[in-house]
């Protein structure tokens, strides 16, 4: 399969990649990793007039740590994130995440930026970053800003990233107390998008109250979603089973899935939530030295 | 770099070798290997990113051919499953292969074998069940898998056998 024609711009900087994507009046699209974009173009599922490949930007390609923060540079592959011992002490949430992604070969070209910025519901880097509370630093002609995760999302396939911004890295930010998480996904066979997936951060004080809870899902809402009122099920009190099931429970009926032919029907999947959300909060619990 | 429509020159190493050509920016590096540059033995399987058939290294990295432009290549090296023998003789992964009888009809192994070369470089001593997630993205349609297993398996342990 061959796709259509576009025009290629391969820029070394950041600066040159924003002037592009400035003078193309939204007619380019940036070409990261390109595991979901490649696809597209060869189905002609989408046709784009330009290219923006930024694939040699080496600034965008790094790990930073700060003393309470993670920086993951956008073009950082999702392999690279996976094998990050730093990223895994920091947050293990976010390593758990990335073995779940596609296979090998996709993880070596797959970049979390690129999966955020397509804003798939069913890509799994969308529920870790709710769950996480990590803020999206994007660059554009005016400058730089921040995204909470909380308004990243604006729909199927969109963010509020306008069209001359580049997302150029994840911010996240250490969370106090005692640390769980979990992500617990059903697939229907390896490397397969989300039956659903439920990413769960938890923290909780040496007393075992909650102090923190993040709980976001996959692939069960037209874009990732945060359970909000099932994390405040949990939130400011110690967790106990009842609690966890009572959790388990919102975050299935608020979570609007659809039926679809190849994974199940929309409550089939609501189950699942349910299911996966009381797993990874058991889970995340245990972790964080809480007795339930 | 900016270019309309029109071919760009790329420069890259591909088994030791060093190829600049001009192509077109849609070209996939999977075409470009297989029609450019003759070398067939990277397979197309399904050509929607499913199958793994078509795997490659590149900069030592598994990667999809059909899933990434040339021009993305531009500047790296690439290792196709004809890169893996030297002067006649077959790598450990290629012996292992036919030892094993990690085959049947032939058609997914240049992808297992690259997918394997990348595996055994990371984990140089893989469990099974790490050898089954390692190569979750090549599918093979005839052996049911055990022979590739025992195949990796193997090879792992005769090149392990070589570098003590």
């Amino acid at each position: 399969m061959y796709p259509g024609t576009f025009d290629y711009h391969r820029p070394q900087t950041l600066k040159e990649a924003v002037e592009l994507l400035e003078s193309s009046r939204g007619n380019a699209r940036i070409l990261a990793g390109g595991m979901s974009l490649i696809p597209m173009l060869k189905s002609r599922i989408v046709s784009i007039p330009a290219l923006v490949d930024i694939g040699k930007i080496d600034e965008l390609k790094k790990v930073e740590t700060g003393k309470d923060h993670l920086i993951i540079g956008s073009m950082v592959t999702d392999h690279d994130i996976e094998e990050s011992r730093t990223v895994g002490e920091m947050f293990p949430l976010i390593t758990e995440v990335s073995r779940w992604i596609g296979d090998p070969q996709v993880r070596n070209r797959g970049t979390m930026g690129g999966s955020l910025c397509h804003a798939d519901p069913s890509g799994d880097w969308g529920a870790c970053f709710l769950a996480l509370r990590g803020k999206a630093l994007v660059t554009g002609p005016k400058g730089t800003r921040k995204i909470d995760s909380d308004s990243f999302f604006s729909g199927p396939f969109s963010t509020s990233m306008n069209e001359s911004e580049i997302l150029t890295g994840i911010e996240f930010n250490q969370i106090d107390g005692m640390n769980g998480h979990a992500y617990e996904k059903i697939e229907r066979k390896a490397g397969d998008f989300a039956t659903v997936g439920v990413a769960v951060q938890i923290s909780i004080d040496e007393k075992g109250k909650c102090t923190y809870a993040g709980i976001g899902l996959t692939s069960v809402s037209s874009s990732p979603i945060r359970a909000a009122e099932a994390e405040k099920e949990i939130l400011g009190k110690p967790v106990t089973m009842k609690s966890i099931e009572s959790s388990a429970r919102i975050a299935s009926e608020h979570c609007d899935p659809s039926d679809d032919p190849l994974r199940g029907s929309a409550e089939f999947k609501r189950y699942l939530v349910g299911i996966c959300t009381k797993r990874a909060l058991i889970r995340a619990v245990k972790e964080a030295g809480g007795v339930i | 770099m900016s270019i309309e429509n029109k071919t760009i020159r790329i420069s890259l190493n591909v088994n030791g070798k060093h190829v600049e050509e001009n192509v077109e920016p849609r070209l996939l590096l999977t075409h470009f290997l297989r029609e450019n540059l003759s070398l067939t033995g990277t397979h197309i399987g399904c050509d929607t990113s499913n199958c793994g058939a078509c795997t490659v290294l590149l900069d030592g990295k598994s990667v999809k051919s059909c899933t990434m432009f040339a021009v993305q290549a531009d500047g790296s090296s690439i290792v196709t499953v004809e890169g893996m023998e030297s002067d006649g003789k077959m790598s450990r992964i290629q012996e292992a292969f036919r030892e094993k009888h990690g085959l049947q009809c032939g058609f997914c192994t240049p992808g297992m074998i690259m997918e394997a070369a990348f595996l055994l470089k990371e984990k140089p001593n893989p469990s099974e069940d790490e050898i089954r997630w390692g190569i979750s993205g090549n599918l093979c349609r005839c052996t049911g898998y055990s022979n590739i297993v025992a195949s990796v398996k193997y090879a792992s342990q005769t090149l392990r056998g070589d570098s003590e």
